[in-house]
């Protein structure tokens, strides 16, 4: 689960260069960077998730 | 194009680089005081030796990658633009004595913040880290993630050229290393967490996480002021080398940084008040590093009245992080920085373009956030999680019970403390 998150969040950041390159509307241009940042934001929220559901496995 | 800089300025910006260590400086000692008392020696003995080996990668590699603004850089193209993505300086510093004096300085500048940033994910992983461990990881952050990620930034790369390709700003801006030194040094810090696991006994599988205080507050507190005079240092020379800031400029950023590390002291101060009944002298610490952290970013763009509120923001949310990320998200975090730093450094990155310029300069900004998040720390933990393969990063069981100190370097760092058993109290 980890690791679904990490691989998500590169993904975002494609998002936001082709946010960049392919509008030059600047509305248009920073909704697609923010949400590019979202998928980023979402991807960390899944490894965080899964850095979680191993607490069982850590000895105490 | 380099701009020309005067002997005066030039002899100022060497003497304030010449002071910014303390900054690096005050950070290893915060770091030492909020691990334990048995890996203390070990704690700063790695701090040093990471240090030294960081600046040592970078000398022999790293800064031909961080290449100059104004140097021979790898581009390709891309949509008509020119994308420059990595420097091709000569190796070993070819050339420097012959730079001229601004693109020296700017070297200069890249080996403390190398050395800076590496440190940083030393305090994560106190008490279970070992020292060979953390030094290859300095080597990895020195040898390739920081010299590309500063030559992006700061070497004239693609993300300093967001202005002039896309009409972004000024392109994205970081007078002071809150992104090749903060928020890299910070998610280095948390993928070290990750991988590491945290120190034994702290998160048991029912109940709350267990409490490890730091071991001595008055080197935490004295780091904090040693800090503040390698920040001023540190975010005036920037001002200068990387904003390049008239010097009618230099003192407001020197204010704004006092006013920021001062704001987000107040605000910590009185919400730990408000909760606890009394002010946590730990969590205040990490708030006063987080106002400097994220002044890093602005001190030399925003006026006072917005370094203030910068500064404000970075104290409400620093301890209310901090106890996020231990008691809900179990991250082992002993030294904090991935909150004060990776946290801090990102919100001083975004308040730039909220508070430093228009529309574009915003969107710069959560660019050049948005490839620190989602292509640095990526990368940053895929590098480390093979290291981990070459060079294990968790001490055995044995040695953590003993401490890193022991086991490590064979002694104590207060060989004449007494440590006494549980029941030697009753």
């Amino acid at each position: 689960m980890k690791y679904a998150g990490l691989l998500a969040m590169p993904a975002g950041f494609f998002l936001s260069i082709a946010a960049v390159l392919l509008f030059p509307a600047p509305a248009l241009r920073a909704a697609f960077v923010v949400c590019g940042l979202a998928v980023e934001a979402m991807g960390l929220a899944v490894a965080v998730r899964g850095h979680m559901e191993a607490r069982g496995s850590w000895h105490s | 194009m380099t701009p020309i800089l005067s002997d005066s300025s030039f002899v100022l910006t060497l003497a304030l680089l010449l002071l910014a260590p303390m900054a690096i400086a005050g950070v290893a000692l915060i770091n030492t005081g909020l691990g334990r008392s048995r890996s203390a020696a070990q704690s700063l003995l790695g701090s040093v030796a990471i240090l030294a080996v960081a600046v040592l990668v970078f000398a022999l590699a790293g800064a031909a990658l961080t290449g100059t603004p104004s140097g021979a850089a790898w581009n390709f193209q891309l949509a008509g633009k020119n994308w420059n993505w990595a420097g091709a300086a000569p190796l070993l510093l070819g050339g420097l004595g012959a730079a001229p004096p601004l693109a020296q300085l700017a070297t200069l500048f890249e080996f403390l913040a190398v050395a800076f940033a590496a440190i940083l994910p030393w305090g994560s992983g106190a008490d279970r880290w070992r020292l060979p461990a953390g030094c290859a990881v300095g080597a990895v952050l020195a040898a390739l993630v920081f010299p590309l990620t500063a030559h992006w930034i700061w070497g004239g790369g693609w993300l300093a050229q967001l202005g002039v390709n896309f009409g972004l700003g000024a392109g994205f801006l970081d007078g002071g290393g809150a992104a090749t030194v903060h928020t890299l040094g910070g998610l280095s810090a948390l993928a070290v967490v990750w991988i590491a696991g945290p120190r034994k006994g702290k998160f048991p599988k029912e109940g709350l996480a267990t409490a490890m205080p730091g071991h001595n507050a008055v080197y935490v507190l004295f780091g904090c002021l040693v800090a503040l005079v390698g920040w001023l240092a540190w975010n005036v020379a920037g001002a200068v080398i990387w904003l390049h800031a008239a010097p009618s400029a230099l003192v407001g950023t020197a204010i704004n940084t006092i006013l920021m590390a001062s704001a987000a002291l107040a605000a910590t101060y009185t919400i730990t008040q408000v909760r606890f009944g009394k002010p946590d002298a730990s969590l205040c610490a990490n708030g006063w590093l987080a106002g400097l952290v994220a002044s890093s970013a602005c001190a030399g763009l925003v006026t006072p009245g917005a370094a203030l509120l910068v500064g404000l923001v970075a104290g409400i949310g620093t301890p209310l992080l901090v106890e996020l990320m231990e008691l809900a998200l179990s991250i082992d975090d002993p030294s904090g920085a991935i909150t004060v730093h990776a946290a801090g450094g990102l919100w001083g990155l975004l308040a730039v373009g909220l508070f430093a310029g228009g529309p574009g300069q915003l969107v710069a900004q959560l660019v050049g956030i948005a490839t620190l998040l989602g292509l640095v720390f990526p990368v940053t933990y895929l590098l480390f999680w093979a290291l981990n393969r070459l060079v294990p990063f968790r001490v055995d069981v044995d040695g953590e019970r003993i401490g890193m100190d022991l086991h490590e370097l064979g002694g104590g760092a207060y060989p004449e403390f007494v440590i006494h058993r549980d029941d030697s109290y009753r």
